[in-house]
């Protein structure tokens, strides 16, 4: 009898731990495939920004890049569609990157300046002021497109937190799939296609384009209540400076020639002012414009928002001037490895030229 | 009892009131029955039963009733 | 917190994992703290009147109980020495103080609720009645948020003090356990509204953690999101741009809005009380159901019995009962036999009685007229099929057709078709607009708009429509697969892959398809603010 029960009981001790054993395999079978459908889902219905609204995708192209650059531009839209780092290459031998994107708020701007210098010490860093324009957050696609390509740090986490709208939530930025979960109804092609890997849309952040609309009867800018730019705005051109400071960086302040969002006098004379008290270069273009050659019935491709290619190689040219002259950077042509990776790209930027010039033919 | 059940009769002469013990678990009698029942009983049997008496155990059966009249009767 | 918020997840979450790690002698504490941080989350200054009426019951109910015990001691001390009559006269002194503390405590709480949920209402009809009379002179308006949930936990704490009243359950001795019991979180915000006899013993008991029940009760919740998210909150954008724009959207439009709306309050509500319910068994505790496939009831009354079913029974025992046996009705009943012929005198005290239990659902629901009449609707309709029943029964002994499941389809439609009407009240929130739109249905005849496409136009698209379908498939599936056992039984007899698979396929359509996040309004629970 004894024997029996003892035997039994060695059977059931058994059974009970290959019954815990199963349990927590199906507990992390279960796990993994709730994790792996859900990683799978949250890519497929991410936006991949490849052929339509392209801006989305210019912060994430940043982290592939090798990062020994000599020039990184930070700001908005008039970053991005007006400063050609091709040129600047082909003519003046600077290796630049511009981490730019679409109403990029100057706070953002800031973090992704933080999170550039994880990678790399630029010499110089060049910012477009017409952000300081904007004291509160805006609009949640804008910052969707800013900050969903950050790579995740404290500084993308910091971004995500000031720039949030109202009706945002923080949760929706570390999982995607929240924000974007009924895009299953408009899902594509793309979206399977690019779903691992988006394809390259910007030349070192440059968002090229080569067709024309000339600009005609730009509006006046409305008259505002207060043209001083607010706290916030002042606080992080501030906080940008000191980074630079720190880190031994130039810091130059941009205005780039759009006639469009208007630039007002008021705030022209605050940058002005800023750029002399801290001994910083301030370079606006909107007033170099015949010194630049710039011609608004053929340089824009939107009746003077942006500049088009061609507006954008004839500001760089001259950008490069200055940098050279100013800022003393070298001619690095001659460094082997950065030539040949100049090469490919530059090859990449013809092609895409050509490949625009022709669509704008037919 | 007999007058009781003529009372329930009257108001749904298809169900077996002596039997059935599921009046208001069954949902057969309906707040505006329970409600006719109490005016008949008060004039038959001259008590009243007041709101707090009106519970699934008193009106479940017609026997469950019949004692709670004969309880109310005793303490007047 | 909105039961569809991220914060309101993460907190059942860490009530959840507390709740089962510390002492199980705790739980109920840790309940109370929950409730009361919830609350507090709400409207920190909303806790002001949730203590009050919490204090008031407890005191008012002991006192009850305090009265109640003292006339048993006195009248078992003095037993031998008491005539019948005189103990007969002490009980009913007795009783009478007993009545005094219940009224005082009801009187004090009805007024609060009266005073912050009617004032702006008094002072709406005041204005009106001042410019009938041709003076200039208006009132302002008093600017005050109703506090979240308070007609349901007043509801809840005045039925406990009227069940001590009448003996059913003893007072309460602890006072917080009492303040878990008015304030319990996962029903604060919309009910049901719980009676302490059926609440109490599980609120209070030591849970141990039993998977099946957990996952029993987060199956629940996670139905109640996807009615909520999935069904309701996406064809609230119908609905509503049909009502907002009255001038637009008629005719058949209001019967589409119609019945649109009652798909949406249906998944609202019944979803809202699953997530309660649900919750609620993950922790133990058992909450009655406050629905019982209402829309698959043959007639008005069966729905009102079936619908919103804890304060069907509130109002039915607290209100209908005690004014249709007190003394007065039964000598009003007898002298309407006497004058009116027996039946039609039987049914006059009946009548009388709900349209108060009508005229106050009404008032409950809303501080507004459109609430009104809505309830005094449901009592005509009620009294109709009720004067009505010797015709039904009729032609029903001409026709054999009672029990034939066209007949019963017929029915239910009926039913779901009358409600939906009557619920246009509801819709509109406004009295002469409801009854103009109600009445476009037959003058302005465009009922093209059912297959021409207009109903792509009303902020659904062809996905809309098609998930709603969906969604409204799997409702019905379940309704009638619950008529014959529970659904989740079910579920729990499948091998493991099955259950999972159904667990996943729930949560990746919840997760997908429901109305939520950015772009997507986070529509209130529509009955958090009665």
């Amino acid at each position: 009898m004894g024997r029996i029960q003892l035997l039994g009981n060695g059977i059931s001790r058994k059974t009970g731990t290959s019954r815990r054993c199963a349990r927590m395999g199906k507990l992390v079978g279960s796990a993994v495939v709730v994790l792996l459908g859900l990683g799978l889902l949250q890519r497929l219905l991410m936006p991949k920004y490849a052929s339509d609204v392209v801006e989305g995708a210019l912060i994430a192209e940043y982290y592939s890049e090798e990062k020994d650059h000599d020039v990184i531009f930070i700001g908005d839209c008039e970053v991005y569609e007006n400063f050609s780092p091709a040129v600047l290459w082909q003519d003046y031998g600077i290796n630049s990157y511009i981490r730019g994107s679409a109403q990029q708020l100057i706070w953002q701007s800031y973090y992704l300046l933080e999170d550039t210098l994880r990678y790399e010490k630029p010499d110089t860093v060049i910012f477009n002021v017409l952000s300081m324009q904007y004291n509160e957050p805006q609009r949640e696609a804008y910052n969707r497109m800013t900050l969903e390509g950050m790579r995740w740090s404290s500084s993308k986490a910091a971004s995500i937190a000031v720039s949030m709208t109202e009706e945002e939530h923080f949760l929706e930025y570390v999982f995607p799939l929240l924000r974007y979960h009924s895009r299953w109804s408009e899902l594509g092609a793309e979206d399977v296609r690019y779903m691992f890997r988006t394809p390259k849309v910007s030349h070192n952040g440059y968002y090229m384009r080569v067709d024309v609309k000339p600009a005609e009867n730009v509006p006046e800018g409305r008259i505002l209540a207060d043209y001083s730019f607010g706290d916030n705005a002042w606080e992080y051109l501030e906080k940008m400076a000191a980074l630079c400071r720190e880190n031994d960086i130039r810091l130059i302040l941009v205005k780039a020639p759009s006639l469009y969002p208007h630039w007002y006098d008021q705030w022209e004379e605050q940058i002005e002012d800023y750029a002399a008290r801290n001994d910083l270069l301030y370079i606006n273009y909107l007033e170099l414009v015949e010194e630049t050659g710039l011609d608004f019935s053929t340089d824009t491709y939107d009746g003077g928002l942006h500049l088009n290619l061609s507006g954008a190689e004839k500001i760089t040219k001259h950008l490069g001037g200055v940098l050279r002259q100013e800022a003393g950077l070298a001619d690095r042509r001659d460094e082997e490895h950065l030539a040949l990776v100049w090469e490919e790209k530059l090859a990449a930027y013809e092609q895409e030229k050509e490949r625009q010039y022709e669509e704008q033919g037919n | 009892m007999e007058e009781l059940l003529e009372i329930l009769k009257d108001l749904h002469p298809e169900v077996d009131f002596e039997t059935c013990d599921t009046l208001i678990d069954d949902k057969i009698l309906d707040s505006f029955d329970i409600v006719s029942i109490i005016a008949e009983i008060n004039d038959c049997f001259d008590v009243t039963i007041t709101a707090e008496k009106i519970t699934p155990q008193n009106f479940n059966s017609a026997e469950a009733l019949y004692a709670l009249i004969q309880e109310l009767e005793d303490g007047e | 917190m909105l039961f569809t918020s991220y914060a309101f997840l993460g907190f059942i979450g860490g009530v959840f994992l507390l709740y089962y790690l510390i002492p199980r002698r705790l739980q109920w504490g840790l309940l109370l703290l929950a409730s009361y941080l919830f609350y507090f989350i709400a409207g920190p200054s909303w806790l002001l009147y949730l203590v009050a009426t919490t204090a008031t019951t407890y005191f008012a109910a002991r006192r009850i109980e305090q009265v109640g015990a003292r006339q048993k001691a006195y009248i078992k001390a003095n037993k031998e020495s008491l005539s019948a009559q005189e103990k007969k006269a002490y009980k009913e002194k007795m009783k009478g103080r007993q009545r005094g503390w219940m009224l005082a405590c009801l009187l004090l709480n009805l007024g609060i609720l009266a005073v912050v949920k009617y004032t702006n209402f008094a002072i709406y009809n005041i204005n009106g009645l001042l410019r009938l009379t041709g003076s200039g002179a208006q009132l302002d308006f008093w600017d005050i948020a109703l506090p979240m949930g308070i007609s349901f936990y007043t509801f809840q704490a005045l039925g406990y003090l009227i069940d001590v009243y009448r003996g059913t359950v003893a007072a309460e001795k602890n006072p917080f356990r009492l303040a878990l019991f008015v304030s319990f979180f996962p029903q604060l915000i919309q009910g049901p509204i719980s009676r302490f006899g059926d609440l109490a013993r599980s609120l209070y008991e030591e849970h141990a953690f039993e998977a099946k029940r957990f996952c029993y009760g987060l199956e629940r919740v996670l139905w109640g999101y996807f009615k909520k998210l999935v069904i309701a909150d996406r064809i609230l954008t119908g609905v509503n741009t049909i009502i907002r724009d009255a001038e637009t959207y008629q005719g058949a439009y209001v019967f589409v809005g119609m019945l649109f709306y009652a798909l949406e309050l249906y998944a609202d509500f019944t979803g809202g009380i699953d997530i309660t319910i649900g919750i609620a068994q993950a922790l133990g505790i058992e909450v009655k159901e406050n629905f019982n496939r209402p829309y698959f009831s043959k007639s008005v009354k069966e729905y009102w019995r079936r619908w919103h079913i804890t304060m069907g029974t509130w109002f039915t025992d607290y209100i209908f009962y005690p004014i249709s046996v007190c003394k007065p009705m039964l000598k009003l009943s007898r002298f309407a036999r006497a004058h009116l012929g027996e039946n039609m005198g039987k049914r006059i005290p009946i009548y009388l009685s709900s349209f108060a239990v009508w005229l106050a659902t009404g008032v409950w629901h809303g501080a507004s007229w459109n609430f009104i009449v809505w309830g005094l609707g449901n009592w005509v309709v009620l009294m109709i099929s009720q004067e009505l029943e010797p015709v039904y029964a009729r032609f029903h002994r001409r026709f054999d057709v009672q029990g034939r499941g066209w007949f019963k389809l017929f029915q239910v439609l009926r039913t779901v078709f009358v409600m939906s009407c009557l619920r246009t009240f509801d819709c509109y929130r406004d009295v002469p607009l409801t009854f103009r739109m109600f009445g476009t249905m037959f003058t302005r005849w465009n009922w093209h708009i059912l297959w021409d496409g207009s109903l792509l136009g009303i902020g659904l698209g062809a996905a809309d429509y098609a998930v709603l379908l969906v969604g409204l498939i799997l409702l019905v599936t379940v309704s009638l697969l619950q008529r014959t056992g529970g659904v989740r039984d079910r579920i729990a007899a499948r091998p493991y892959p099955v259950r999972f698979l159904v667990w996943y396929g729930l949560f990746l359509a919840v997760l997908l398809l429901g109305a939520y996040g950015f772009g997507y309004d986070a529509s209130q629970f529509i009955y958090n603010q009665f």
